[in-house]
């Protein structure tokens, strides 16, 4: 039998938050005219940017850290296959069961079955990327198990039925007076004089999740990092919620992205840097757990780990595209991105934003999408990512990669042509001069589509008399 | 010293007045200017679109255009990034290594015009006066590609009569960005808003950048609006002496 191959596999469709159902351009449109979530999203983006250049600035060696991180990032990407073998044989050797996963659909088959087996039908979750990226919560919702989010800003977006707008502060679209009517009306235990004050809040959840974590058999996590050497799993965090799921459920379960896995113990002391001075903005943040498989008579003892590919030897394979897999999903790129900051995270339509998701989510998902196209290329994410990922050169390498419209492909066909010869260049320059006659008091107010997108909101300046060359040649 | 002078297309076709200024600059500091006539556009419009292959042909051009000079200048930031960042990179992918060897000589003696004086000419004042009061917006390319840091306003300081007032959150993008500015024109429009507000909240009669294109999205808003803020380019002012 002859195979033809067709490429690893993307992540199927229609499973998980990675692929949005309207093109960018429409939904930035509409989160533009959100009044409320423009301010949240200036003001919450220019605190984090003010404090992750304080956290940032302290450091001389900051620049070598980013370096470090780049140089550990590209070494796992070459080696990755051995790494997590070498993963799977420390996790089993500290009492860890791993279990492998194709794509979205498969790894929520496996949690689900490992949920089931424990006759339970709720679980506490730790924020996670992956399991959003999958759909966990809703292929768990239609097995009859209830996932209780943990983390403050994932209740909120739960308990609202929305869906996460910002990677680090996922419900930055949320104001505190919207905050307080979802806890009302979702929280059966909420206290009617509940107020909009952040405490008053944050005390309100810390009592609805005390009684979750005390009764959950069975906790999902994500993961930050996993240490191949030593099968050690770290989950780091603001709030400590994280912490009571990973240590008091008898049960634990962790979804982890296979580009994830980190080589050494050591090299953790490099991304231990970068993550939480490029995230938060905090030198160190609060809670940092490690575990490596089971400890017995302390915490879970059962611990299993679901590494997920879900289109990620997709990405692997190109070697314009992977170092998207370096990510370490800090948001420093969203909060410095002046596109995000307007359109926000929903625009996106994945549940990874921002450009970071730009790059990461038509690479996982192999499909069509307007999303290379939502940057202005200005370069602020390189400088801000942690691990320098290049992410406008990746942006450029992707649109080369999109199926462009035919009009939209005739015309830089033509103007490429026209552009190929100064001779062919001068009669085009005079073609432009015809525009003096639509210009009034030197400006050009109205043009037809697709360039009355420029006039709908600039002026355009007349053409000049006399070009340059012109001017030149008769010097 | 003879220089090749890069005008770019777009100040050549729309904005002439910046590369007569950028002659006037280099000629009064004892510059030969040549105009290779064969230039025409560097591809980036195409490149950052997703043409690459369209590109490479003016990329060929620009390389035999200008291969002969010792030194190549451009009244442009993001023009150069081109040069230097992506040039080689088009020969490369379409399987050219020759021509990307070229291209990369051609980038490794290429300059924006604030390097240029600065670096290789050695100058921060260039005899300048300008008497008014202008705000200088660093353009994104011409920071983060280039990292001119602060050579515009080191130039700038030394114009006589000039009074420089500081942009607030100058670093960021006017939301030109190419065709962003058309394909997603209401989040450009959006970035556009508050470049404008922050430019009027300066009081400047003027806004100044190194790029021809940027000044072209946000002269567009500030004509629009009717503010009475005029764009003018980092070179218009170098080459004036009154």
């Amino acid at each position: 039998m002859t195979q033809t191959f067709l490429g690893m596999p993307h992540a199927p469709a229609g499973v998980g938050h990675l692929h949005g159902d309207r093109p960018f351009p429409a939904a930035a449109r509409d989160a533009l005219a959100d009044t409320q979530l423009r301010r949240n999203l200036g003001h919450a983006t220019a605190t984090i940017r003010a404090k992750r250049a304080a956290v940032v600035g302290e450091l001389e060696d900051w620049e070598d850290l980013r370096r470090a991180g780049e140089a550990l990032k590209a070494y796992t990407m070459a080696n990755l296959d051995e790494l997590l073998l070498q993963l799977e044989t420390a996790v089993t050797a500290r009492g860890g069961i791993v279990h492998w996963a194709r794509d979205a659909t498969e790894a929520n088959q496996i949690v689900v079955d490992l949920v089931r087996a424990t006759g339970t039908d709720e679980v506490v979750k730790v924020k996670s990327m992956a399991t959003a990226e999958i759909g966990l919560n809703e292929a768990l919702a239609d097995a009859g198990i209830a996932a209780v989010e943990t983390d403050l800003a994932e209740l909120i977006v739960q308990l609202g039925h929305d869906l996460p707008s910002h990677i680090l502060v996922p419900a930055i679209h949320r104001n505190r007076a919207e905050i307080r009517e979802i806890f009302l009306r979702e929280m059966p235990d909420a206290d009617p004089s509940l107020t909009d004050e952040p405490r008053q809040l944050a005390m309100a959840a810390r009592a609805h999740l005390r009684a979750k974590f005390l009764s959950a058999k069975v906790a999902i996590s994500g993961a930050n990092f996993g240490i191949a050497e030593t099968g050690t799993i770290t989950v780091v965090e603001s709030e400590g919620n994280g912490r009571m799921c990973l240590t008091l459920p008898d049960t634990l379960i962790t979804v982890m992205g296979i580009e994830k896995v980190v080589p050494t113990w050591t090299d953790l002391e490099v991304f231990l840097q970068l993550l939480p001075r490029s995230s938060t903005g905090e030198r160190m943040n609060p809670y940092t757990s490690t575990w490596s498989g089971v400890t017995p008579g302390d915490g879970p003892q059962t611990f299993h780990l679901v590494l997920v590919d879900n289109g990620r030897t997709a990405v692997l394979a190109d070697p314009a595209g992977r170092s998207a897999l370096h990510c370490i999903r800090c948001s420093a790129c969203l909060n410095v991105c002046p596109v995000y900051e307007r359109a926000g995270g929903h625009a996106y339509g994945s549940v990874y934003p921002g450009p970071i998701g730009a790059v990461l989510t038509p690479q996982l998902t192999g499909a069509a999408t307007s999303l290379p196209y939502a940057s202005s290329l200005c370069g602020a994410c390189f400088d801000a990512c942690p691990v320098r990922i290049d992410i406008p050169s990746m942006l450029v390498h992707l649109r080369s990669t999109q199926p462009h419209p035919v009009i939209e492909r005739a015309s830089f066909g033509a103007v490429a042509w026209t552009m190929g010869s100064a001779r062919r260049f001068r009669f085009g320059e005079q073609l432009l001069r015809l525009g003096r006659l639509i210009a009034r008091r030197g400006r050009i107010r109205r043009l037809p589509p697709p360039l009355s997108a420029w006039t709908d909101a600039r002026d355009l300046p007349a053409p000049p008399a006399q070009t340059f060359r012109d001017w030149w040649a008769a010097r | 010293m003879r220089v090749a002078l890069f005008v770019t297309c777009l100040a050549d076709a729309m904005f002439p007045d910046v590369g007569r200024a950028t002659v006037t600059v280099l000629e009064r500091l004892g510059v030969e200017v040549a105009f290779p006539p064969g230039q025409t556009c560097c591809g980036q419009m195409h490149v950052n679109t997703g043409y690459q292959r369209q590109a490479l042909a003016l990329v060929r051009n620009h390389v035999e255009a200008f291969e002969p000079f010792d030194h190549v200048v451009a009244p442009s930031g993001s023009c150069v990034g081109s040069v230097r960042h992506q040039h080689a990179m088009v020969a490369r992918n379409a399987g050219d290594a020759a021509l990307a060897e070229r291209a990369q000589a051609v980038a490794a003696k290429t300059y924006e015009l604030s390097e240029f004086l600065v670096d290789v000419l050695k100058r921060e004042d260039v005899g300048a006066a300008y008497p008014h009061r202008v705000t200088y917006h660093p353009t994104c390319h011409s920071l983060r590609m280039l990292r001119v840091d602060d050579k515009p306003l080191r130039l700038l300081r030394q114009v006589r009569g000039l009074d420089l007032v500081e942009l607030p959150d100058a670093e960021q993008c006017c939301g030109f960005g190419g065709t962003f500015a058309v394909k997603n024109a209401d989040t450009s429009t959006a970035m556009l808003a508050d470049k404008m507000r922050n430019v009027l909240s300066t009081r400047a009669e003027a806004v100044c950048a190194g790029d021809s294109s940027c000044l072209m999205h946000i002269g567009g808003g500030l004509s629009r609006l009717r503010t009475g803020v005029r764009p003018v380019h980092l070179a218009e002012i170098l080459a004036s002496d009154s």
